[in-house]
């Protein structure tokens, strides 16, 4: 079943007020003190599960399609991938500035050092290569490499959430619910790789 | 809307509309709802509340009667009073920064009795306006410095904690202190969420060696910035060690115990390869995730004010302190 024009620009501007109101809600959270009297750590935390949460939207995408038989909504994919590294990139504007005052070779330091910040670095890399190539021309240029490198989205799916339960002062149940979810997109993928292809022949 | 199961999608026609709410409805099975999950429990609601304040009116504070020692006055400039009591890990009241104040101002401090024993000659049961009374309050500026490389700059008011240990004469027995936050679930949500949801056990637990205990520079707090404590910074009394990271320093305490043998300490527990019992602030030694050679100043700045400073070793105590621990590898007893 297809969507038609009117309803796919209608499901875009939906993704772009999401991505818009939440980065709403963090200005007038900081200014209204909600993160404490100082809000840089929070305001850091709060960017990088922002990307996890869109992170995880692109891939509920394709069981979204698949459930309710609407391929269409595949083409959502890049919109909100998007948004996902434009909240990464927030994530780690925000650490450098923030938390490190653009003292950059301590950034460098840490992210050689640190193995949790190594794999966030990973995965920030690993958005940005897949947000240049989000588009059609690279799409053409790159052919069947294309998509080998936009499944380089479940290798940051794997590693994103990790980083943050590595980062945390103390294990606790938000960070561990973050990488059930995640772990519960890829083993459905997993799932159907192995069953229902099978099956299908 | 029907109310259609997603699993068993249908011939008939979605709407975009239902799509995007049934997409709505399936993020919040999943507990991934964007804004949701990252605000504190106490904080849900419409959308419209969210920054409205619904914690209870701020605890009282009264003013304190104390001296000023010139020794205890460095010229440091002082961490906004805002940020001091707006800016804390407890976690007795949740896990973020704003969550004590928001979650403690019900606390119930007074009346409030700490049980000095142990070791001691004399173990006593006193109120906390006892120790008020009894020792001279000093307000001193010190340097505050969280394992999390963040730091301050705090005026106390208290009293040294090694007077009251004459007070309580310890035994030749006794090598250590022993402290206990108060455990209250009903009063503390954060204990009521147990281990899972705060990773780390209560009640919370700290400990000196009996030598750090009775160093002149080792405070019991009674209040900050002329008035007594706010819940959120541990009222109506908190230990406060300038040259050891900021989780030494125990909050609310009920119990006082002198010990032969190192108690167990609630970080140290929860993850011993990263928080050690000594826990001194030392540049030299990184935690295992993050760098302790430089801190970020909570400082009177805006969001984008910036300032990082290099940390000092023993949080600049070191001529007093470092003492304490000639001969000793310090790499090891971290």
């Amino acid at each position: 079943m297809g969507l038609t024009p009117k309803a796919m620009s209608v499901l875009k501007i939906g993704i772009h007020l999401l991505g818009g109101a939440l980065l709403g809600w963090l200005i007038l959270a900081v200014q209204q003190d909600y993160f404490g009297a100082d809000a840089a750590k929070e305001l850091i935390k709060y960017c990088g599960r922002t990307a996890l949460e869109f992170l995880f939207l692109t891939l509920l995408i394709s069981p979204l399609a698949r459930w309710t038989r609407t391929p269409a909504l595949i083409r959502l994919r890049r919109l909100v991938g998007l948004w996902c590294f434009f909240w990464a990139c927030l994530h780690l504007l925000a650490f450098a500035a923030l938390e490190l005052g653009w003292d950059l070779s301590l950034l460098l330091e840490e992210v050689v050092k640190r193995p949790y910040m190594l794999l966030g670095s990973l995965s920030w890399l690993l958005l940005l290569a897949l947000a240049v190539t989000s588009n059609r021309w690279s799409q053409q240029r790159l052919g069947r490499g294309w998509a080998s490198l936009h499944r380089a989205v479940y290798v940051v799916a794997v590693l994103a959430p990790i980083h943050y339960l590595w980062s945390v002062k103390a294990i606790t149940i938000k960070p561990v619910l973050y990488l059930a979810v995640a772990a519960l997109l890829l083993l459905w993928r997993l799932y159907r790789h192995i069953n229902g292809e099978a099956r299908s022949r | 809307m029907r109310n259609r199961s997603w699993q068993q999608p249908t011939e008939q026609e979605v709407t975009p509309e239902s799509l995007f709410y049934s997409r709505r409805r399936v993020l919040k099975a999943l507990g991934i709802s964007a804004a949701a999950l990252s605000l504190a429990p106490s904080a849900s609601g419409a959308l419209w509340d969210l920054f409205a304040d619904t914690s209870s009116p701020p605890a009282r504070r009264d003013p304190l009667n104390y001296q000023k020692p010139a020794a205890y006055r460095p010229d440091l400039p002082w961490t906004p009073e805002e940020k001091v009591i707006g800016y804390n890990n407890y976690y007795e009241f949740g896990l973020d920064k704003a969550a004590p104040k928001a979650n403690a101002q019900g606390l119930q401090t007074s009346p409030w009795q700490v049980v000095i024993d142990g070791e001691v000659a004399k173990p006593m049961t006193l109120d906390v306006d006892e120790l008020r009374k009894r020792f001279t309050l000093e307000e001193r500026i010190y340097r505050f410095r969280c394992v999390e490389a963040w730091s301050m700059v705090i005026p106390w008011i208290g009293f040294e904690l090694g007077a009251l240990l004459k007070w309580v004469q310890p035994t030749s027995r006794a090598r250590y202190v022993a402290f206990q936050t108060l455990y209250d679930p009903k009063q503390m949500p954060g204990q009521a969420d147990g281990q899972f949801g705060s990773g780390i056990q209560f009640p919370y637990v700290e400990g000196l060696r009996l030598d750090e205990a009775m160093h002149p520079l080792s405070l019991l707090a009674v209040g900050v910035y002329g008035k007594t404590l706010p819940p959120q910074n541990g009222a109506p009394l908190r230990l406060v060690v300038p040259w050891k990271y900021g989780f030494k320093s125990i909050k609310s305490i009920v119990r006082i115990r002198l010990l032969e043998k190192q108690p167990p300490t609630t970080w140290n527990l929860a993850a011993p390869d990263e928080y050690g019992f000594y826990a001194n602030v030392n540049p030299q030694v990184d935690h295992p995730r993050w760098s302790q050679a430089s801190e970020r100043v909570i400082s009177s700045g805006g969001l984008l004010d910036v300032t990082r400073q290099p940390t000092l070793p023993f949080n600049g105590y070191a001529d007093a302190v470092a003492g304490l621990y000639a001969g000793m590898d310090l790499r090891r007893s971290f």
